[in-house]
Parts: structure tokens; C-alpha cells; sequence
């Protein structure tokens, strides 16, 4: 097992965490952490898959162009959360929930 | 947010609390146990596909990594992460320029700012900020000016001004007034304008295409695109922090 299929492995297993904690979990708050863990597991797949390149243990080898997608996500990302926890803050407001749906025993 | 450990239960910024926010919050879990157990398994299965797809993956493949290399000199800058970002890919730059000005945006039509009023900065955070914030903005300035050749560039560099503006918020530092109205929404968009207006004029060189960057004014280019994109992924994410429109 090559470094780069560890880093996707273990990226993989971010993703497939984020997503059972995303259906699981009711609190907005907690999605919004799951998305995050989502992504970071997708930028991690992303940044050990650069890293196929033949001369692996050259310098500076990595493939340049996942890199700058991830750093690009990672901005998106967090401009995407802000966004998110903002709506959460004002759904708050509004209705004193932090949860979607019906079934709040209410 | 950590600003609100001062007030143990902000009561959504003061706008209308319901009687309702006093309630203990629901269960957290919504699925009851057989069924989170068989969402595990299911999502076993789902990692056991991703796996298998990432070890199909796993035999050495070159990428564009050679591609990149083999133009690099073209770009006037010499990180290859620094070149694929602002001038072989110079749309996905743009675009995610402008997300951020979108995501602005959207948190400033949802509310007003809460920035970080309810927070009580104790002496360490009403002092420490006076010495961190003038060596933030100079480690930004060098992470801009290095992106050129090395591990660096105008995201980095943003986001410690974003980390900049947090700490100054936290700290209790108002915005100073000039900075609150148009000063403040020029900044957020000076990104986005700056690239756009340079990458359409590159349209209009002879032979040129949009963010085509001719090489010999590459760096200059790319540099005052950076420059430009710093200051306002730095006042996005700190304006992002604070949570609504000023």
C-alpha cells in the first residue's frame, strides 16, 4: 500500500463518518460538523492522490492541480459553513428550534 | 462561536427568544437504535466500495503534474500550486472568488451582526491582539510575496487577515467608522473586481484570451490579483465571523 492509497483510505473513511453522523445526528450543529468532516475526508483524497505520481519521492513531484482544488474547497468550505451557521442562528431566532422536520414531540 | 461564553444562553441575538429556547434540547439522535445500526452497515458497504475504487486507483499514474512542469515558465511564477491557481485555472479562482462574496452575502440578508458584543475579553485577549495583529499582517504580507515560489499565496495570506479581524473582534476592538459602510463592501468585492477587470482586459490584448495572462507581466499580474484577493478573503472570513450585516 502505496502512501497515497493510505491518505485516500483513511480520507474515505472521514466521508463515510461524516456521512452516519449526518443522518444520525438531528442538531443543525451536528450536520454542519458532519459536512465538514465530509469535506476534509474528500480533501484528503484528493491531496494523497496527487501524490501517484511516478517519481513519488522526488521533491515537489506531487500533482500541483488537486492541490490547488483542495485549497479552493477548503476556502468554499468554510465560506459555506459561515453561511450554514448563520441560517441555524436565525432559524433560532425565528422558531427556537435547531432542528429540521416535524417530529419534535411538540 | 466560542464569543458567547460570557453569556451562558444568548438568547438569539435578542431577537425575539420564544419561550420555547428554554426547552432542553431533543434528542440528539433522531433514528432509533436497530436503525442507526443498520445505517452502519449499509455505510460499511459504501466505505468498502470507496475503498476498493481508491485501490483501483493505487498504481502510479502522472497526472498533470508533468503538464504543469513543462509550462511553468510561461506562468511567471514558480510554485506549480500558485500557477495552476492563478493562471492555468485561473476560473476556478475567479469563480470561488465570487462564492465567498455569494456566502457574504446570503449571512448578510439572513440577519444583522451579533458580531462579538456579547463576548467579555479578559485581560490576556484585550492585550494580547496589540501584539499579534501587526505581526499577523506582516506574516501575510510574506506568505503573499513567497506564494510566488514557494508553499504560500493569496488564500493563506487571507486567511490569517481573516485571523486577524476575528482576534480583533474577540478583543473587543470596534471597527472604526470609516471602515463600516462602503469601505467595508468595496473591500469584499475588490477581489473578485480586480480579477475580473484584469482577466477581461486580457481578452483584448492581440491574440489574447480572458485570464490569459501574457507571460512577460504574468508575475505583475498575478501578484496584484493576489494582493487584491487577500484583502478581501480577509474581511470575508472575518466578516463571515461576525455573523450578519453590519
Amino acid at each position: 500500500m502505496t502512501q497515497a492509497v493510505f491518505w485516500a483510505l483513511i480520507g474515505m473513511a472521514l466521508v463515510v463518518l461524516g456521512l452516519y453522523a449526518l443522518i444520525v445526528h438531528a442538531h443543525l450543529l451536528r450536520k454542519v460538523l458532519a459536512l465538514n468532516i465530509m469535506s476534509s475526508g474528500v480533501f484528503l483524497v484528493f491531496i494523497g492522490l496527487a501524490r501517484r505520481t511516478p517519481d513519488a519521492d522526488a521533491p515537489m513531484a506531487a500533482d500541483p492541480v488537486p492541490q490547488a482544488m483542495v485549497l479552493t474547497g477548503i476556502v468554499v468550505a468554510v465560506a459555506a459553513t459561515g453561511l450554514a451557521l448563520a441560517l441555524i442562528v436565525r432559524l433560532r431566532a425565528l422558531t427556537g428550534r435547531t432542528t429540521l422536520g416535524d417530529d419534535m414531540g411538540d | 462561536m466560542s464569543a458567547q461564553r460570557a453569556t451562558p444562553r444568548h438568547g438569539g441575538g435578542g431577537v425575539q427568544a420564544p419561550a420555547g429556547a428554554a426547552r432542553p434540547v431533543p434528542a440528539d439522535t433522531a433514528l432509533p437504535r436497530a436503525a442507526r445500526v443498520l445505517l452502519a452497515l449499509v455505510l460499511l458497504a459504501v466505505f468498502g466500495g470507496l475503498a476498493l475504487a481508491v485501490l483501483a486507483l493505487a498504481q502510479p499514474a502522472p497526472g498533470l503534474a508533468a503538464a504543469v512542469a513543462g509550462r511553468i515558465d510561461d506562468s511567471g511564477v514558480s510554485h506549480p500550486v500558485t500557477a495552476v491557481l492563478l493562471n492555468f485555472r485561473g476560473y476556478d479562482t475567479l469563480l470561488e472568488l465570487v462564492v465567498l462574496v455569494l456566502a457574504l452575502v446570503g449571512t448578510w440578508s439572513v440577519g444583522r451582526a451579533r458580531g462579538c458584543a456579547g463576548n467579555a475579553p479578559g485581560p490576556l485577549l484585550r492585550q494580547l491582539p496589540r501584539l499579534l495583529a501587526p505581526l499577523m499582517v506582516l506574516v501575510a504580507g510574506y506568505l503573499l510575496w513567497a506564494g510566488a515560489h514557494a508553499p504560500g499565496g493569496a488564500f493563506q495570506a487571507g486567511s490569517l487577515l481573516g485571523g486577524v479581524g476575528i482576534l480583533l473582534c474577540l478583543s473587543g476592538q470596534p471597527l472604526p467608522g470609516w471602515a463600516q459602510a462602503l469601505v467595508l463592501r468595496l473591500a469584499v468585492v475588490l477581489g473578485v473586481a480586480v480579477f475580473a477587470a484584469l482577466g477581461a482586459a486580457a481578452a483584448l490584448l492581440p491574440g489574447g484570451a480572458p485570464l490569459d495572462w501574457p507571460p512577460a507581466q504574468a508575475k505583475t499580474l498575478i501578484l496584484t490579483i493576489e494582493l487584491a484577493a487577500m484583502l478581501s478573503i480577509g474581511v470575508v472570513l472575518a466578516a463571515l465571523f461576525a455573523g450578519g450585516r453590519p
